[in-house]
């Protein structure tokens, strides 16, 4: 038998791992971005699963999480758009947004040095 | 046995979440996202937690979507010149079995939770009366866990001063975002007209019945912002000039208010943020009001970003 936050629960472990491996992978800076809000709603969604097994006293999930969970997203998201801004910067001053360390748009940088 | 729509809904969900991860395409992966953050509304709807759903649908898939669309488009000359630096297969294989072992420890981890499970939610519904609200995420929100909501606020007022403060020298004060150009007959401009007003009045209800039914300011106020930005993409309007005093007041007015409510707790009641007696649905509503309009401009220029045009005068 297994209920529908046991199931969402393990959903969510495997899209925590599944982001997890994206942000390591994935060499664009906004995939990382993205890979990472992946890895926020697992986590947001292993919680929600907590707070449904947390239901009683007539609520169909512990409120407390729930109203967590809701601050959580908003600021998920305000941290979403402050990275995303960045990004965006980096892009129009270097032309660039490789974390490479030795990024290929820099050609006049000394050969030698590593 | 096992719940088929809960078990369908996992599957498109991890289905998503690997396109996210894995797309070549960066803008395929971002129309991915958005996807994602639908069928995720419908597994909080699954979990019984319709505030949440609401807010899931609003902010993780709707305006994180917009603002990821925005930026992919922006960034897409790059696309070709980062494949270049894809970890070689090692650091996947490593990464790979990496992830692998956090999903499974957080597997076992579901698997033995302890049953019955921990839960506030007793406490919560002895004590919802004294708020006089009845929907209990709007009590917990706003009288039980007030200052979380109070910081949450101010985070938002931050994260605002943070992406304002990347816009070059010339362009401070300025309006943010590029100017935008669509067909002045064309569908955006006709949807951008025709769409605002049910969404300002579908924004407020939702507002509205976020003391006794799911719903509230956060879910409201994004609505009210997406609609903003609508107008102001379809190049009907545009963006204030960050410099405006009437846009400095509105972005603090909200959580000022909060603040001098809670700091009128510490008088008239024991505690800072604590509701007098009585007073706790009239104050509640006061903070809400004064949120409501807060959020929705601070989510909307998040959305748009840094001042990078110079303000014309």
């Amino acid at each position: 038998m297994m209920s529908a936050p046991t199931l969402l629960g393990i959903c969510a472990a495997v899209l925590i791992g599944c982001g997890m491996y994206g942000f390591i992978v994935n060499p664009q800076t906004l995939r990382k971005i993205l890979a990472f809000n992946v890895v926020g709603s697992g986590v947001f969604l292993l919680f929600g699963a907590i707070a449904r097994r947390g239901a009683g006293a007539g609520f169909g999930g512990d409120p407390v999480p729930q109203a967590l969970l809701i601050t959580g997203i908003v600021v998920a998201f305000s941290a979403t758009a402050l990275a995303v801004a960045l990004l965006v910067r980096l892009h129009d001053v270097a032309g660039s947004v490789s974390l490479a360390s030795d990024p290929p748009s820099e050609p006049e940088s000394d050969a030698g040095s590593t | 046995m096992i719940d088929l729509v809960t078990a369908g809904i996992a599957a498109l969900i991890l289905a998503l979440a690997i396109w996210t991860v894995a797309a070549r395409d960066t803008l395929a992966a971002v129309i991915g996202f958005v996807t994602f953050g639908l069928m995720l509304t419908l597994a909080w709807v699954r979990l019984v937690g319709v505030d949440v759903a609401l807010t899931e649908a609003a902010i993780g898939g709707g305006l994180t979507g917009a603002l990821m669309i925005g930026a992919a488009s922006r960034l897409r000359p790059l696309e070709t010149a980062a494949e270049a630096e894809r970890p070689r297969g090692m650091v996947r294989l490593l990464a790979a079995v990496m992830a692998a072992g956090v999903s499974i420890a957080l597997i076992i981890c579901v698997l033995a939770l302890p049953n019955p499970a921990p839960t506030l939610a007793p406490d919560t519904a002895a004590n919802m009366n004294a708020t006089g609200v009845l929907n209990p995420i709007t009590a917990v929100l706003l009288a039980f866990r007030a200052m979380d909501t109070l910081l949450e606020a101010i985070v938002l007022v931050f994260a605002l001063i943070g992406v304002w403060s990347l816009a070059p020298d010339r362009a401070w004060g300025g309006r943010p975002g590029l100017r935008q150009h669509a067909d002045p007959n064309g569908i955006l401009a006709y949807i951008a007209r025709v769409l605002p007003p049910i969404g300002i009045i579908v924004g407020t209800y939702i507002f509205w019945i976020g003391a006794d039914l799911p719903g509230g300011k956060f879910q409201g106020a994004t609505i009210v912002a997406a609609m903003w930005l609508l107008v102001i993409m379809a190049g009907l309007a545009d963006a204030p000039p960050i410099s405006r005093t009437w846009l400095r007041v509105g972005l603090v007015a909200g959580p000022l208010v909060f603040i001098a409510i809670g700091a009128y707790g510490a008088v008239a009641a024991e505690a800072f943020l604590a509701y007098p007696a009585g007073f706790a649905k009239p104050l509640i509503i006061v903070i809400e009001l004064a949120l409501m309009p807060t959020l929705a401009l601070i989510l909307g220029l998040l959305v748009i970003g840094a001042p990078l045009r110079a303000e014309k005068s």
